[in-house]
């Protein structure tokens, strides 16, 4: 159906032009709306910190990013992003393997279902920050404890959904590959296996949201370094003309990865986008 | 050549009886057609013949033996959908049944042995015309080459008895009536015993060497429950002529 542009509003749709600028939109007003409020509140105050102005944000980013630091001589952004990077990464890694060795078990398995499915049911319920300083107790105030809470909060998630995603596989297929020879193992890893990993990186793409905000609020309570860290530590100096930058930054990362793992999907399983449809 | 033969079989789920005293014996090499309305228990019955699930009493034998607890490559199945798998191509859906008996542990083979089962199933592929469409996933190929590369991939394991659920439904007249005779030579060549769930009379009576209709027996509403449904119905049917060309091509030879 050729998209139409007149008639009821719901079925108008804009040229795929109209379409990119529209999405544009929002974007700008943001920035305007920045920058005037900035504008009017230095005009009152030149020292105001709430709404640095854009020469202030790009000081602060030059400072941060391009200009070893005063004391440790070390490029604050690049340092904290690694520190960040590498936790949230294994953080995620972690917990994707273990989603996944669990998830399909429980998924696969009636006896494994049986005893794990309410443990993990109710596990999932634990609110993970809670935990926190029980992660901190035992595992130091090191990386592990970060890592670890990561994992804490999303791997019951990522078990649930995908062994919900297993449940769904049609049980034709399962009774077929039986039919075809294939013992219990076999299903698993030729049949199960392949046709979750797209599946996984749907379910690591919901779960990115939620491991950003528990390394965050990791770093924020016990880091020497870190994108959580330093966010936290100038909220003290009420240093605005770096924290935005920061938030900045943090969000750019996860659009990112949105996009790579979305694209990365179609890439490498360009069946699935049909499998996944419905019907 | 296989029989089968069928004793006393009922079929309970809770309260509701779904099959009740279903007897019948199939000669070795037969192609049964079941018949009955919806919901009276025909695919119930695949579901025990293939063991995906066990009759609440009764046997069902196969040769004289009882059958195996399992679905086994001794029974290849065609659903109406879901037979092939979304991840693989249609060579990969037909390799997989040699990968899984060859492969060992991982049920993948390599180098020459892959290329020697590409190579065999690349013929099954050939024989139900899917060569061309052998680097397809089964989302890009068309309803009946689904169910063509569905039967490719149950034949590749040799089975002594197929069965079919309504694996035709979904096709287009010229389509089906293609892959009937696809249908009738492979079960010819193969000499399995194939047994058909159809909602079509006329390809019941046209494929099968034999048509059993299910039904209830009673049907007043407040009965449906405790009585299930039975053989209402079980007659031979002459092979289709596409058989008759085939036997005689057969014997000429
Ligand atoms: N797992 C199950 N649990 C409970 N009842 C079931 C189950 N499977 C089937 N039934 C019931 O058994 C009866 C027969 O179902 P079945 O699917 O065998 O019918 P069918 O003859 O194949 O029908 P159709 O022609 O519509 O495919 C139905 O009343 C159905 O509700
Ligand atoms: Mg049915």
């Amino acid at each position: 159906m050729v998209p139409s542009r007149s008639g009821r509003l719901i079925n108008r749709h804009p040229g795929p032009a109209a379409g990119r600028l529209l999405a544009l939109v929002p974007f700008a007003l943001l920035l305007v709306a920045y920058a005037i409020g900035s504008e009017i509140r230095l005009s009152e105050n030149p020292n105001d910190k709430l709404l640095p102005s854009f020469t202030a944000l790009s000081d602060a980013v030059e400072r941060m990013a391009f200009e070893p630091d005063k004391r440790t001589g070390d490029y604050l952004l690049w340092v904290d992003t690694v520190a960040s990077l590498s936790r949230l990464i294994g953080g995620v890694a972690l917990a994707t393997l273990l989603g996944t060795a669990i998830g399909i078990s429980v998924g696969l398995i009636p006896y494994a279902r049986r005893t794990m499915s309410a443990f993990i049911a109710v596990f999932a319920m634990i609110p993970p920050l809670a935990v926190l300083p029980i992660l901190f107790i035992t595992f130091g105030l090191g990386e592990v404890a970060k890592v670890v809470l990561i994992v804490f909060g999303i791997a019951p998630f990522m078990m649930r959904d995908l062994a919900m995603r297993v449940a769904e596989l049609p049980s034709e297929q399962l009774v077929k590959a039986q039919t075809l020879g294939a013992s219990t193992w076999h299903i698993a890893w030729r049949i199960v296996l392949p046709q979750m990993l797209p599946r996984i990186i749907d379910t690591v793409r919901l779960s990115l949201g939620s491991a950003w905000l528990f390394l965050i609020a990791a770093e924020a309570i016990a880091a020497q370094s870190g994108l959580g860290y330093r966010i936290f530590l100038l909220r003290r100096y009420l240093a605005m003309d770096v924290i935005l930058p920061y938030v900045f930054w943090i969000t750019l990362l996860a659009v990112v990865f949105d996009f790579v793992l979305r694209r990365y999907q179609t890439w490498a399983y360009p069946w699935f986008a049909a499998a996944r449809a419905p019907g | 050549m296989t029989e089968v033969s069928v004793r006393n079989l009922w079929m309970e789920y809770g309260d509701q009886i779904v099959l009740e005293r279903i007897n019948f014996d199939v000669p070795a090499h037969s192609f049964v057609s079941l018949v009955g309305p919806s919901g009276c228990g025909k695919s119930t019955f695949l579901r025990l013949l293939l063991s995906q699930e066990n009759a609440t009493r009764g046997q069902i034998c196969v040769d004289g033996e009882p059958l195996l607890p399992n679905p086994e490559p001794d029974r290849g199945v065609v659903f109406q959908k879901y037979s092939v798998f979304p991840h693989l191509t249609a060579l990969e859906n037909v390799l997989i049944g040699l990968e899984f008996e060859r492969g060992g542990f991982s049920g993948r083979l390599h180098g020459r042995a892959k290329r020697n089962a590409q190579a065999e199933a690349m013929q099954y592929l050939e024989g139900v015309g899917l060569a061309d469409a052998a680097q397809k996933y089964p989302s890009s190929l068309s309803g009946g080459m689904q169910q063509r590369l569905a039967i490719a991939q149950a034949l590749i394991k040799k089975p002594r008895i197929l069965l079919l659920d309504e694996p035709f439904g979904a096709l287009d007249p010229g389509i089906r009536s293609e892959v009937h005779d696809l249908m009738l030579r492979l079960w010819w060549e193969t000499k399995m015993t194939v047994f058909m769930v159809t909602h079509d009379l006329r390809e019941a009576f046209y494929l099968g060497t034999r048509v059993i209709a299910f039904d209830r027996v009673r049907k007043r509403e407040e009965e449906l429950e405790r009585y299930g449904a039975t053989i209402a119905f079980d007659t031979p049917s002459d092979p289709a002529p596409f058989v008759t060309e085939l036997a005689t091509a057969e014997a000429a030879e």
